[in-house]
């Protein structure tokens, strides 16, 4: 959920009406926005920085309000006023694209070479706008706030905006070799090729991110205008040519993208938002969407009452006469309405999901437990009721966990591994218990001895015959750690736990225990647990060295089985 | 005893009262025949005291009318004050058999030089006295122990004087008689008629002081006799089988301190809170859904759901992808291609995401992000059934997150789902059943909130102790999108809710940091504490 911040005097202004702080984190919450934190900016350094670094910064009051992550009409002060407002029963604005007074209209052309990198551009102006310092900051924000969202980081759409009176159409949008491509990028002082743009922002602590998206290309994707002035080189940087300021009057707004669909939402963000600003408001260049609606969600309102609630959420509506239908007009700023159900939902939440009244389906069934899981819940009460204490470890970890310290090999664990790990705790789903247990008991070295632990839970092996190649496998482990090993207090735990699971001691039918070799297990102290033939799991005395792999300094018995072959 | 008691009284704040030295036969009569156990650490002690028979000193308390003091009792006896205070502690012990008051009383003493003088006189009266009426020669008196300090002080006192012309030499006579003795010897004969004054210029002499006496005035308890047994610690078989425990007493107990902790195991608080999850699903008829798989396809855990393949969800920085086995095979390809059609084009009453769906993207592998995608993989199935049959289902298992870590947030979490398909269902449905679900937990008050994820509506819960709105977790129904490529029935409605397992159980135990709860890093003292999960009390 992205978390726009405005400044609470700006907005309040913008809404034309003061609130509390309360009065408006309900409204908010009534629309379906959250208030997520009432701060300032010296607040904000003081915690991320210190307190020597906030001196100086502003005192203005700044909400931070948490907007629903597809409502890319959300993301700025403007849009959040605006939708607050017709909420609020003021009239929603409605869009209109325009021809410039002169006639004929910006062109932008796309050459075939972009189709390699780049493929879609999609452009718009918005004419005799008067910028103040907020709005064009808002502008900026607005701009960024969509690359990390709907734009994936610029992977998917880039915005690039223009002072449309340094530069002179039709503009052409083509791909070239980097060396090829040379200008003066914003806020830089002299030309500089592509190539060197992309070495010059490998140290650009912002920049930098967006660099592998063309990097390997064999062409960069470039904007001129008809007199060779470069624009833009999406994704990466504007030229400081064209870059607008205060006094910027007319705006060309360009999307490059490797999504048309992508392009065209934040395109016509970016208008409909700042299009309030224009000489004549709300206009400039893309059409409306009409879509007819049936079925409305409250089946006691009536379709005007419904009508009334999606006016109020923007999604200006009217019965059409014809039985209960309603003809409703998505304003280009929703691009997240793309089937009746979405526009249902505006209608229940302009009712209030509070006010609808609670029934009770009349949907009968029987309950009934997952026998592996019904199996898991009976055996761990008894468990404990043996003196064992319930450990809760995580299905991650290291590589090393399951392999140099409990000295195995890699090959031998059958593990499955993470890709994208950010530290090495999550580099392997956990191919078995012991490991968890024995950092449990490393956390704990201050409590009184013996410390006895036990844990049943899933281990994931890899398994072809799964549809993804792995499965879980659940596992029951416990551990005994005190000054003298305590096999036979292991062994004990493995007699009890037989004996609640029905399976008697007994050779061949029952279940026995026989010397078996184990790394992980101090030699000549390790035997395998078979039941009615079949190996089920290990128990013994660790390895000292598995010992002081995981810190700690006694001796420890442990015992790990399948509990699946006893379903 | 008096081991025990010196632990309370240092020796130097309180003297029992001093008496005069007692034969040593007198001690041992009285003494060495007292109850062993009463002396066990008397022997120890650096003084000797003679002890006292406790039912001597209770034949005393008998007699007397309405008790007697400590000190009375020793002297009468011929005993060191210490003995009777022993037997007083050893009689206090056994209950209510003497009442005890500790009092004090003060009175002069003479100091050892103080005796001497009061013996034989102050050395000014030694001199005084040591001349005869014919007076006696200086030089001979400077002779006498005494002679010069008796002899400057009877000068200065002007009880005698010095005829220096006398002849044979200087001869000293008497002038008056001894004051300081007949005031000494009225103290020592108990009368204390001496004047205030008086009292404290001798005391400044050093030959007064003033002493606290501490004894027990003693009277008869509750449950007075004058025989007495020794209490009894702990009841025993043997008692039990002679009866000899009817005529026992027994050491009262200390009911103040705690009792030993048992050994036991415990299970750990956030499994007992899914317990009681589980009870609450099944008590209102919920079937528990297989979900012990952890790795899982893109497909289900995102495609199928209607969840775009731009979704920032599917991001590298929010899901864990899994490098080996790195992909999934084996969908069911006609559904496949129905989810492939309303993602890139539509259908079902839907624009779709309008973009090129990549069968590889869904072929990737990842830990689940959801419960939900094992919701998908059941609702599949229930729509492979010839005949629709309504179905509630719930699972309360692990998902994985690749997020970044904190105080609340850990890259794993239990995940409790609840999902309900029938025919015809309504969101008044969904808020009934979220409802019921949340006031099995408690009392509660829920605020609705926006959608968030493509395929849900998003609910706020407040959980009642707390000032702010907490987020529990969100609910919805399912999106025409998901259901109907699935080949479920158009009229039917799946409405479905999650919310975490850690959340709620950090605050039902007051448990502000996550890592202490969950992970290696637990602490086992809170493990061994926790009380029972009573979620609606």
């Amino acid at each position: 959920m992205p978390t726009v911040s405005v400044k609470r005097d700006l907005l309040f202004q913008a809404l034309g009406k003061t609130y509390t702080d309360e009065e408006f984190d309900e409204l908010c919450f009534e629309f379906g926005l959250e208030l997520d934190e009432i701060t300032t900016e010296r607040e904000q350094i003081s915690r991320e920085q210190g307190d020597c670094k906030a001196s100086g910064a502003s005192e203005v009051v700044l909400y931070k309000i948490d907007v629903p992550a597809n409502r890319y009409d959300l993301l700025c002060l403007e849009g959040i006023a605006r939708g607050l407002q017709v909420f609020k029963d003021k009239c929603a604005p409605r869009y209109r694209r325009v021809s410039p007074a002169s006639g004929e209209p910006q062109r932008l052309l796309v050459t075939s070479e972009t189709a390699a990198v780049r493929p879609h551009a999609v452009a718009a102006v918005l004419r005799d706008i008067t910028f103040t310092q907020e709005r064009y900051d808002s502008f900026i924000e607005l701009q960024e706030k969509l690359h990390q969202n709907v734009c994936r980081k610029r992977t998917l759409v880039a915005i690039g905006t223009h002072d449309l009176d340094t530069v002179c159409g039709p503009f052409t949008y083509t791909a070239k070799l980097p060396a090829d491509i040379h200008f003066r990028p914003l806020n830089q002082t002299q030309e500089f090729t592509a190539v060197e743009l992309m070495s010059l922002y490998k140290t650009d602590s912002h920049l930098r991110h967006y660099l592998h998206i063309i990097e390997d290309k064999p062409a960069y994707p470039v904007i001129y205008d008809s007199n060779g002035v470069v624009l833009s080189m999406p994704p990466i940087i504007n030229g400081d040519h064209s870059k607008i300021s205060l006094k910027t009057k007319n705006v060309f707004v360009e999307c490059t993208a490797t999504d048309l669909t992508k392009a065209k939402i934040v395109l016509d963000m970016m208008v409909t938002m700042f299009s309030e600003y224009c000489a004549e408001p709300f206009t400039y260049t893309t059409t409306t969407l009409t879509q007819p609606v049936s079925s409305p969600p409250l089946q006691s309102e009536s379709t005007e009452r419904i009508a009334g609630l999606l006016t109020k959420m923007c999604l200006r509506s009217q019965p059409t006469g014809a039985g209960d239908q309603i003809q409703v007009e998505i304003p280009p700023t929703r691009s997240d309405v793309i089937h009746a159900c979405d526009i249902m939902e505006d209608a229940a939440m302009a009712y209030g999901f509070n006010n609808i009244p609670r029934t009770t389906p009349g949907t009968y069934t029987v309950a009934n437990q997952y026998p592996l899981n019904k199996l898991t819940e009976l055996l761990r009460q008894d468990l404990a009721a043996a003196g064992f204490t319930e450990a809760l470890n995580f299905a991650l970890c290291s590589q090393e966990d399951i392999t140099d310290k409990l000295r195995k090999k890699l090959f031998e664990t059958r593990a499955a591994h993470i890709a994208n790990p950010k530290t090495a705790e999550f580099q392997v789903a956990r191919t078995t218990l012991l490991p968890g247990l024995l950092k449990t008991i490393a956390a704990n070295r201050k409590m009184p001895l013996p410390l006895k632990l036990f844990e049943i839970s899933d281990v994931v092996l890899k398994d072809e015959t799964k549809d993804v190649g792995a499965r879980n496998s659940r596992r029951l482990c416990a551990v005994f750690y005190h000054r003298s090993p305590g096999f036979e207090v292991i062994h004990g735990l493995l007699d009890r736990a037989m004996q609640l699971l029905e399976v008697a001691p007994a050779r061949g039918t029952g279940y026995h225990i026989q010397a078996a070799d184990d790394s992980t297990f101090f030699p000549g102290r390790c035997a395998e647990v078979f039941v009615c033939g079949v190996s089920v799991g290990r128990l013994g005395v660790l390895h000292p060295d598995v010992i002081q792999r995981f810190e700690l300094t006694m001796p420890c018995s442990a015992l790990e089985m399948d509990l699946e072959p006893f379903l | 005893m008096f081991a025990v008691l010196h632990l309370f009284l240092p020796v130097d704040s309180v003297i029992y009262g001093r008496l005069p030295c007692i034969p040593a036969s007198v001690a041992r009569l009285v003494g060495k025949s007292g109850p062993n156990w009463q002396h066990c650490s008397v022997s120890s002690t650096s003084f000797p005291v003679s002890s006292l028979r406790m039912d001597t000193l209770l034949r005393r308390v008998e007699e007397a009318e309405d008790g007697v003091d400590s000190l009375q009792v020793a002297g009468s006896l011929g005993l060191d004050h210490q003995a009777v205070v022993g037997a007083v502690k050893s009689l206090i012990a056994l209950g209510e058999v003497i009442s005890a008051d500790l009092r004090s009383s003060k009175h002069w003493e003479l100091t050892e030089e103080g005796k001497e003088i009061a013996e034989q006189g102050s050395h000014e009266a030694r001199v005084f006295g040591s001349i005869p009426d014919e007076g006696l020669a200086q030089s001979e008196l400077m002779k006498l122990s005494f002679g010069k300090v008796g002899f400057s002080k009877a000068m200065s006192n002007k009880w005698i004087k010095v005829d220096k012309t006398h002849e044979g030499g200087a001869r000293v006579f008497r002038a008056v008689v001894d004051q300081v003795r007949e005031k000494l010897l009225q103290v020592q004969g108990g009368a204390e008629k001496l004047e205030e004054k008086e009292k404290s210029e001798l005391k400044k002499r050093k030959l007064l002081s003033e002493v606290t006496v501490k004894s027990y005035w003693i009277s008869k308890g509750s449950s007075f006799s004058t025989s007495i047994t020794k209490q009894e610690t702990e009841l025993t078989t043997e008692m039990i089988a002679s009866g000899s425990w009817k005529e026992k007493t027994f050491k009262p107990y200390n009911f103040e301190a705690l009792g030993v902790a048992p050994d036991s195991g415990h299970l750990h608080p956030l499994l007992k809170v899914r317990t009681q999850f589980r009870q609450i699903f099944l008590e209102m008829g919920f079937s528990e859904m297989p979900t012990n798989n952890f790795v899982e396809s893109s497909f289900w855990n995102f495609d199928s759901l209607f969840q775009p393949q731009q979704h920032p969800a599917r991001d590298q920085h929010d899901t864990f992808f899994i490098s080996d086995p790195a992909q999934a095979k084996g969908f069911p390809e006609e559904y496949l291609e129905r989810v492939r059609k309303v993602h890139s084009e539509g259908g079902y009453g839907s624009q779709g995401y309008k973009y090129d769906w990549k069968i590889e993207e869904a072929q990737k592998n990842l830990l689940r992000t959801h419960t939900t995608a094992v919701s998908a993989r059941m609702l599949y199935k229930l729509a492979q059934q010839e005949e629709f049959k309504p179905v509630k289902y719930f699972s309360i298992d692990r998902v994985f997150r690749n997020e970044t870590l904190d105080a609340t947030h850990l890259a794993e979490f239990h995940q409790i789902e609840g999902v309900v398909a029938d025919r015809g269902l309504t969101l008044g449905d969904l808020m009934g059943i979220l409802h019921q679900f949340f006031n099995k937990l408690g009392p509660y008050h829920t605020r609705s909130h926006t959608p968030c994820c493509p395929s849900k509506y998003q609910f706020l819960n407040l959980s009642i102790g707390l000032k702010k709105w907490v987020e529990l977790g969100n609910s919805g129904v399912f999106r025409p999108e998901m259901l109907l490529p699935m080949g479920l029935p158009e009229d039917v409605t799946v409405i479905a809710w999650g919310l975490s397992l850690e959340r709620p159980t950090m605050i039902k135990y007051g448990i502000n940091n996550i890592r202490e709860l969950v992970g290696h890093k637990v602490n086992l003292q809170m493990v061994y504490d926790s009380p029972i999960c009573r979620l609606d009390s």
